[in-house]
């Protein structure tokens, strides 16, 4: 475990936060650039069209130093992009080009680029473009997007279908047959997106004296930038440069490929000028990928005790009109099936999974991909069945979680599991929320007419996605992190990592993981990264892996550099490297402990003292490491939320009251830092069970599409959040971490619906559709009136 | 109306005299001709509070006030308050509390926050989420950030 004097384990403040809260961050937009043109888009305002004509003259007579690029001029010197699996042949998705050619499939759908002097111009001149439309009609509403007279988002495709699996295990439909207590619902999780506040923004520079090509923007993996960038455009990778700034929240959506962000670098190629587009909120909408939009019908029976007999799960997800680049559209709905009651002992388990395309911006990851609605069904369907079956679902749980014995556990769904901690979680959370004297409050002000509701749930977070998943798909993106750490002349360390950094403070926890290594102060080690030109090859930031994967990189890199800084050591104190240890800035004798020579000698020596050095010493004071997670598939882990919350049955209002939290992500290398992770995802969580909706009419037009109407959740009207933790180390690593960006928005809206169906339970009332609006609950409370 | 206009104004305590135009808002003249990147911008349409400075000393939406709308007025920014050392206490409290994870809200959370002081005492953690609620944050939940408005005041005004 931790050293007790190093400074992992520790909450450390990181660094990063001075220089934001003093203003003095660099985003993507605060960077200046010498003879700086704008771009704006024309976009398409219908769901579905064809594209007749695009006139661009009186976008030239309204600023006559505009710039109009068609797609179809775009598309000449850009090729489109196929997210299609080299593992799934039966998954279909159509080329998409960065700017529509044709036919637009989505409201919002690029099919025009200007560029102006300024952005205000350039915004002038695209709403003078002229473009003649053919309005077609469009698939908009998920459960007809399969009917055989459905609109086509890809007549080509011949169907919406783009994909459909099931699983069979055991024998699920005789298991629900026989069970004593059978509870089923049909569960509908809303369309949203990410909302992070710092809109997209890139700015292409092409220097077309080199043939160079350098792209500034808020990406959350510049590699898969360059490498698109590269292959689109026909530019050697060589010169090709993505720089990732501070980036303003990205929570999955600044991860993909989008077609604007490839066309600003098409023009700036064609002007050879640096070109910037930035999104503005309305444009965020409409095109930032959106997520879940899923229909779940599931039953869960159970026998007279409540030991679980079988599962059943029907998922249908609603995709845009296309997947993302190289990122499994699927994911939302594989995760569902696959993790769907996961932790709990079960061998009898049947699901299906379609997904459909829909005329709507491409979908895409978004934190937590799936795993909340995995989450929310099982876990509602394991309280109705505790109802059913007389049984607290506390205690339900407690019966049916695997057994250490168990351990390691293929589940029914297809998880690998090496070892969970839910018990330890389970009871250390009842502690927390004092579980046992709020049932007794509940049934205190039910008496007087006030309906409290407790949810409490169980939920996995699949975390590091490894090689298993992205290389045999085909998709150039790497699960491999890297690092470079290097001493500098003062003794001062020096990290370069893959690993992107957007605020979850991954880049302070290197320095402490980096530190302790070199036995230094977490504050001597610099972490720099985000330039694809200087920085070790790697994936970037996504599925929590920053710790897991780039951590482990990082230990390695340090260890590494621990043994050269020894051997050099070694041969200026005419010592055995191997009696040597490094502590308190310092080489030190391992044995007694004694210091023998500061880091900073040493460091001086190895850069400027050549001349001291025995004859055939060459001191190596930067070593880069890279890491893959190929012990697993994935990395797991675990925990247990509880809501407590009020329910007005007047006016509908939701009142959260407490959120209660344990979690299990291996170890901590900051709690600090892990547990502000593990709230804000909560309270996006609770953004998807309460508030957060892209609503859609049936002609494919988003209808709230600005701050006004698309809810976030705002501070007031939030509960404190309590984090507790478990630690159980995995074994596959030095370091042994999890991952942690994701765990709160996995069992937030299970933990916030139980609770309200928890409320509500005494009037034979109940909800399954998130976001869980005022009129839902007054709907289900009118509609279980006799 | 003519398309540009002639302003004077006070900006983190500096005169500064400029041509705008009429419909540059005051966050793109700060941040497009006077390079105060500070404050950022989240939504232009007045809900997130990204944009949020101060004006004649009372906090605004930057985003739906015009630079023209400024002539003669003091504004004051994150940069302006960081250098006078005004906010300290409260930037501390945020940096020790990790009650900013992405940063892009914080300089208006901030400036929100240095209004909330000027009531002269400790206030409830509800009516400190009331105050904060023209702020959005996505990426901390809030929490922290109300812990570190909490800390700040009982430092300043007793517990």
């Amino acid at each position: 475990m931790a050293d007790p004097a190093g400074a992992v384990g520790r909450p450390l403040p990181r660094s990063a936060a001075r220089r934001l809260a003093f203003g003095r961050g660099k985003y993507a937009d605060d960077l200046r650039f010498p003879g700086l043109l704008h771009l704006a888009f024309v976009r398409s305002p219908h769901a579905h069209a064809r594209i007749l004509a695009i006139d661009p003259a009186p976008a030239r007579a309204a600023v006559p130093e505009a710039l109009v690029f068609t797609g179809a001029e775009i598309a000449a010197v850009c090729a489109p992009w196929q997210g299609t699996m080299e593992h799934l042949p039966s998954m279909v998705s159509p080329p998409q080009h960065a700017l529509a050619v044709e036919r637009v499939v989505w409201q919002g759908e690029p099919v025009a680029a200007v560029v102006a002097r300024t952005r205000a111009e350039a915004e002038d001149a695209a709403g003078e473009v002229a473009v003649d439309w053919e309005a077609l009609p469009a698939a908009a509403v998920r459960e007809r997007t399969l009917d055989a007279d459905a609109a086509l988002v890809h007549p080509g495709l011949g169907s919406n279908l783009c994909f459909a699996t099931t699983i069979e295990a055991g024998e699920a439909a005789a298991a629900l047959a026989n069970a004593a207590h059978v509870v089923e619902g049909s569960f509908s999780f809303a369309r949203h997106t990410g909302v992070p506040l710092e809109m997209r923004t890139v700015i292409a520079d092409y220097d077309p004296g080199e043939g160079r090509l350098t792209v500034h923007g808020s990406h959350q993996s510049p590699w898969h930038q360059q490498d698109t960038l590269s292959r689109m455009l026909g530019i050697p990778e060589q010169l090709v440069r993505v720089v990732s700034p501070d980036i303003g929240g990205g929570f999955g959506i600044k991860l993909h490929i989008y077609g604007e962000e490839i066309a600003v670098s098409a023009v700036s190629r064609l002007l050879g000028r640096p070109v910037k587009y930035v999104a503005d909120r309305m444009e965020s909408f409409v095109t930032d990928v959106h997520a879940r939009d899923q229909g779940v019908t599931a039953r869960l029976g159970v026998d007279a005790d409540g030991r679980i007999g079988g599962l059943s799960v029907d998922a249908l997800t609603s995709l845009g009109a296309y997947g993302s680049y190289g990122r499994p559209p699927i994911s939302e709905g594989m995760m569902t099936i696959m993790m769907a009651a996961g932790a709990y002992a079960n061998a009898n388990y049947q699901a299906r999974l379609r997904v459909a395309f829909q005329n709507k911006p491409p979908s895409g990851m978004y934190r937590a991909v799936g795993q909340p609605i995995a989450c929310a069904v099982a876990e509602q369907l394991l309280d109705w069945a505790a109802h059913a079956a007389g049984i607290d679902p506390v205690e339900l749980r407690r019966r049916n979680y695997w057994a250490d014995e168990d351990y390691p556990v293929k589940t029914p769904g297809g998880l690998a599991i090496r070892r969970l901690s839910p018990r330890q979680c389970l009871d250390r959370l009842a502690d927390m929320m004092g579980y046992d004297d709020l049932r007794a409050e509940q049934e205190r002000l039910r008496g007087q007419g006030v309906y409290r509701g407790i949810g409490v749930a169980t939920f996995l977070e699949m975390t590091s996605v490894g090689p298993a998943y992205y290389g045999p798909s085909g998709a150039r993106i790497s699960t491999q992190d890297g690092a470079t750490v290097r001493l500098e002349p003062s003794g001062a360390v020096r990290c370069v990592t893959s690993v992107i950094e957007l605020g979850q403070g991954t880049h302070a926890a290197l320095a402490q993981i980096v530190a302790d290594r070199l036995g230094v102060a977490a504050a001597d080690v610099g972490v720099v990264g985000g330039d694809t030109a200087s920085a070790p090859y790697g994936g970037g930031a996504w599925a929590s892996r920053g710790l897991t994967i780039g951590g482990e990189a990082a230990w390695r890199a340090a260890d590494g550099l621990r043994a050269n800084i020894l051997e050099l050591a070694g041969s200026i104190l005419q010592a055995d490297p191997a009696a040597l240890d490094l502590a308190r800035g310092a080489v030190c004798d391992r044995a007694t402990g004694e210091a023998r020579i500061a880091l900073a000698e040493i460091a001086r020596i190895g850069h400027f003292r050549h001349d001291m050095l025995p004859p055939g010493v060459q001191p190596e004071l930067a070593v880069t490491r890279h890491y893959v997670p190929d012990a697993a598939p994935f990395a797991l882990a675990n925990g247990v939320q509880g809501s407590s919350l009020e329910v007005d049955v007047e006016t509908g209002e939701i009142r959260l009251l407490d959120h209660f939290v344990v979690e299990d992500c291996g170890r901590i290398v900051n709690p600090l830092l892990v547990e502000e992770q593990i709230r804000g995802g909560v309270v996006q969580g609770i953004g998807g069970a309460l508030f957060e909706e892209c609503r859609y009419d049936a002609d494919g037009q988003m209808l709230n599409a600005s701050f006004v109407d698309y809810l976030v959740p705002m501070a007031a009207g939030l509960p404190d959040i309590h984090v507790g933790h478990v630690e159980t180390p995995i074994e596959e690593t030095a370091l042994g971490t999890k991952g942690a960006g994701e765990a709160g928005t996995v069992g937030a809206p299970a933990a916030i619906l139980l609770a309200v169906n928890d409320a509500l339970r005494p009037l034979g009332a109940r909800v399954t559709a998130l976001p869980i609006g005022p009129e839902a609950v007054l709907e289900a409370v009118a509609g279980a009136r006799p | 109306m003519e398309e540009f206009a002639d302003i004077e104004l006070t900006v983190n305590g500096e005169k500064i005299a400029k041509r705008v135009e009429a419909r540059q808002h005051l966050v793109d003249f700060l941040r497009i001709e006077l390079g105060l990147t500070g404050s950022h911008l989240g939504c232009e349409h007045g809900v997130c509070g990204a944009c949020t400075v101060r004006v004649d000393g009372q906090i605004v939406r930057g985003c739906l006030m015009l630079a023209i709308q400024a002539d003669g007025a003091d504004v004051w920014t994150i940069e302006g308050v960081s250098d006078t050392g005004e906010i300290e206490d409260l930037q501390e409290a945020f940096i020790a509390r990790n009650a900013l994870q992405c940063g892009y809200c914080t300089p208006g959370m901030l400036l929100t926050a240095a209004e909330m002081m000027e009531a002269g005492r400790k206030m409830s953690r509800t009516e400190i989420r009331e105050f904060l609620s023209g702020n959005y944050c996505r990426c901390t939940g809030y929490h922290a950030i109300v812990d570190a408005v909490e800390t700040t005041m009982e430092s300043r005004f007793g517990g």
